[in-house]
C-alpha cells in the first residue's frame, strides 16, 4: 500500500524540523495530529497539539490531573469533535473515514471500565459483533488468558473487581484488532504485581501486531518502561515531546 | 331554544361554581397540610387550580357553542389540543433543540392514527360533542406517554454515558448503543396505560362509561365501549412513545456518531465493575 504525502502542513514547519526522519511519508498505522484543539465555552481542553507518531511506536502522555490527557485521547478516535485542527490516520484525514470504521481501527480503553451487562465473553465479542462477525470462543478464551483472566469467560460482569473489569475492557478493545491502541491509565486499578504483567502483555501485543500505542499514565516508571517517547501536557497544551528519559527528567 | 339553553346553563353554572369552590377549599386544606411538612406548593397549586377551572369553563363554552359542529371544526380543536400537549411534553427536555416539534409529531401521529381508525370503523362519530372529549382523552394520554418516554430516555442515556461511549468506541452504530435505553423508555411510557387497562372496572370506572349509562345506554355496551377507548389510549400511547424516542435518538448523537447528551455534574454515573 502506498501512502501519499499530505500536500501541505500549514504552520507545521517546526514539526518536520523536529522529526526530520519521519518527515512526510508515514508508514501504515501512523498517527498525526495537526493543531488539534477542542474548546468548550471559553475553556480550552486541548490546545493546538501537533504530533507525529510512527507505526509500532509507543508514546506516553503525562501531565498533571486536568491537563487534557483524556480529552486528547477522546479526540483521536473522534469520540469528541475537534473545534479546530484534525488527525491523520495513515496520512488520511480521519474525518473522511466513517466514525464506526475509524473507532475500530483506533481502539480506546477508557480511564474507567464501563462494561455492558452480561457475561465477560459477551463483552469481548461486542466489537466484532458490530460488524456481523462472531469471535470464536477459543479466541475469547485466549484473549482472557493473556490479560490474566483465564476461566472468566462465562462470569457475569456484575461480580468483577475494578482491576478485573479494567482488564476485560482491555481485552474487549484488543478483540477489535485495532491498528492504534489508546490507553487511558490502563493499570490505575491494578496492584503492582499485576501492573508489570499487563505492561508486558501490552508491549508484547503491540510489538506482535505492529500497533501504534498511546498510553496516558501518572506513573513515571511506567512511562520509562513502556514508551520510547513521552509527551508532556499542561493546561491542554503540548509542552514537550521527546525521548522519555529526557522529558521526565527535565520536568 | 338557544335562550332556553342559556338559562339552563346559567342555573347549572351557579351550582357548578359553588361545587368548584368546595373542591378548591379541599385542595387548599391539602396545601396547608403539605406546609406542615415544609412542602411549599401554595403558589403552584393556586395557579394550577385557577388555570384548570378557567380552562374547563372555556372548554364547556366552546362545546356548548359547537355541540353539533362538523368534523372539520372538531379536527381543528384537536389540533390545537395537540399543540398544547406538545408544549407541555416538551417542557420535560429543556435545552434540547427541536423538542417541541418532536413532541408535536409523535403525539399527532399516535392520536391521529388511532382517531382516524376509530372514525373509519365507525366506533367514533364525527360530531364535535363525541369527537372532542374522546379525542382529548387520547391526546392527553399520548402526551403523558411522550413526556414519560423522552424523560426516561434522557435519564437512562445520561446515566449510562460510559457504556454508550464504550460501545461507540468499539465501532457500534449509535442506535445499537442506546437500544436498551430506548426499550426501557418505551416500556416505561406504556406501563401506566397497561395498569389502567388492568384496573379497568376493578378500581376505576371511567367517565365515558358513567356518562353513557347516565344518558340511558345499555351498561354492557357502555362497558365494552369504555374498553375500546382504553385500548385505543394504549395504542396511541405506544405509537407516540415509540416515535418520540426514535426521533429523540437521532438528536442525541452528532452526525459523526458522537454522544451529545451530557449529564449534569451532579448526576455523573458511577463506574461499573
Ligand atoms: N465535557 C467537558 N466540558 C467541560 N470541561 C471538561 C469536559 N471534559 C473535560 N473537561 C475539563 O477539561 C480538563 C481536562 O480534562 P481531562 O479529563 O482531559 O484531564 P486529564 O489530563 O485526563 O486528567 P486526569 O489525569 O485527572 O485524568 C479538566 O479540567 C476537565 O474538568
Ligand atoms: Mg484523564
Amino acid at each position: 500500500m502506498t501512502t501519499t504525502a499530505p500536500s501541505k502542513d500549514p504552520g507545521g514547519a517546526g514539526l518536520s524540523a523536529q522529526f526530520p526522519e519521519r518527515s512526510e511519508r508515514l508508514p501504515p498505522g501512523a498517527l498525526e495530529t495537526r493543531h488539534l484543539s477542542r474548546q468548550i465555552g471559553g475553556r480550552r481542553l486541548v490546545s493546538d497539539v501537533s504530533v507525529q507518531i510512527g507505526r509500532g511506536e509507543i508514546v506516553a502522555v503525562v501531565g498533571p490531573s486536568g491537563a487534557g490527557k483524556s480529552s486528547f485521547l477522546r479526540l483521536l478516535n473522534r469520540l469528541d469533535e475537534p473545534t479546530s485542527g484534525t488527525v491523520l490516520l495513515q496520512s488520511i484525514d480521519y474525518r473522511t473515514i466513517a466514525p464506526q470504521e475509524l473507532r475500530r481501527r483506533v481502539g480506546m480503553v477508557m480511564q474507567t471500565a464501563y462494561l455492558f451487562p452480561g457475561t465477560v465473553a459477551a463483552n469481548i465479542g461486542f466489537g466484532p459483533r458490530q460488524r456481523g462477525q462472531v469471535l470464536p470462543h477459543d479466541n475469547i478464551v485466549a484473549l482472557l488468558e493473556r490479560v490474566g483472566l483465564a476461566g472468566f469467560a462465562d462470569r457475569d460482569i456484575g461480580h468483577l473487581s475494578g482491576g478485573e473489569a479494567q482488564r476485560v475492557a482491555l481485552a474487549r478493545t484488543l478483540a477489535n484488532a485495532p491498528e492504534v491502541l489508546l490507553l487511558d491509565e490502563p493499570t490505575s486499578a491494578l496492584d503492582e504485581a499485576l501492573v508489570r504483567g499487563i505492561e508486558e502483555l501490552i508491549l508484547g501485543i503491540v510489538r506482535e501486531r505492529q500497533m501504534t500505542c498511546i498510553i496516558v499514565t501518572h506513573n513515571r516508571a511506567q512511562a520509562e518502561r513502556m514508551a520510547g517517547r513521552t509527551m508532556l501536557m499542561e493546561a491542554g497544551r503540548l509542552v514537550t515531546i521527546g525521548p522519555t528519559a529526557e522529558v521526565l527528567h527535565a520536568g | 331554544m338557544l335562550a332556553e339553553l342559556r338559562d339552563m346553563i346559567g342555573h347549572d353554572v351557579m351550582v357548578g361554581l359553588a361545587q368548584a369552590a368546595g373542591a378548591i377549599a379541599l385542595c387548599a386544606a391539602v396545601v396547608l397540610l403539605c406546609r406542615w411538612q415544609a412542602v411549599r406548593v401554595e403558589r403552584e397549586a393556586a395557579v394550577s387550580l385557577l388555570r384548570g377551572l378557567v380552562q374547563m369553563v372555556l372548554v364547556g363554552i366552546v362545546l356548548a357553542v359547537l355541540l353539533n359542529g362538523s368534523l372539520l371544526i372538531g379536527a381543528l380543536i384537536l389540533l390545537l389540543m395537540t399543540g398544547a400537549a406538545a408544549v407541555t411534553a416538551a417542557g420535560r427536555i429543556k435545552g434540547m433543540g427541536g423538542a417541541l416539534m418532536l413532541c408535536f409529531w409523535s403525539i399527532a401521529a399516535g392520536a391521529g392514527i388511532v382517531l382516524a381508525a376509530m372514525l373509519a370503523t365507525g366506533s367514533l362519530r364525527s360530531q364535535v360533542a363525541m369527537l372532542v372529549p374522546v379525542g382529548s382523552m387520547i391526546i392527553a394520554n399520548a402526551m403523558n406517554s411522550c413526556a414519560q418516554a423522552i424523560e426516561r430516555f434522557r435519564a437512562e442515556v445520561t446515566a449510562h454515558v460510559g457504556q454508550v461511549e464504550a460501545a461507540l468506541s468499539l465501532g457500534a452504530e449509535p442506535a445499537v448503543t442506546v437500544a436498551p435505553y430506548l426499550r426501557s423508555a418505551v416500556y416505561a411510557s406504556l406501563l401506566p396505560r397497561l395498569d389502567m387497562m388492568k384496573s379497568l372496572g376493578l378500581v376505576w370506572i371511567p367517565g365515558v362509561m358513567a356518562g353513557m349509562v347516565v344518558s340511558g345506554a345499555s351498561p354492557v355496551y357502555a362497558g365494552i365501549y369504555q374498553f375500546i377507548i382504553v385500548a385505543m389510549i394504549l395504542a396511541a400511547s405506544g405509537i407516540t412513545g415509540l416515535i418520540a424516542t426514535v426521533l429523540m435518538r437521532r438528536r442525541v448523537f452528532s452526525a459523526a456518531a458522537q454522544l451529545l447528551l451530557r449529564p449534569a455534574e451532579a448526576d455523573k454515573p458511577a463506574p461499573a465493575g
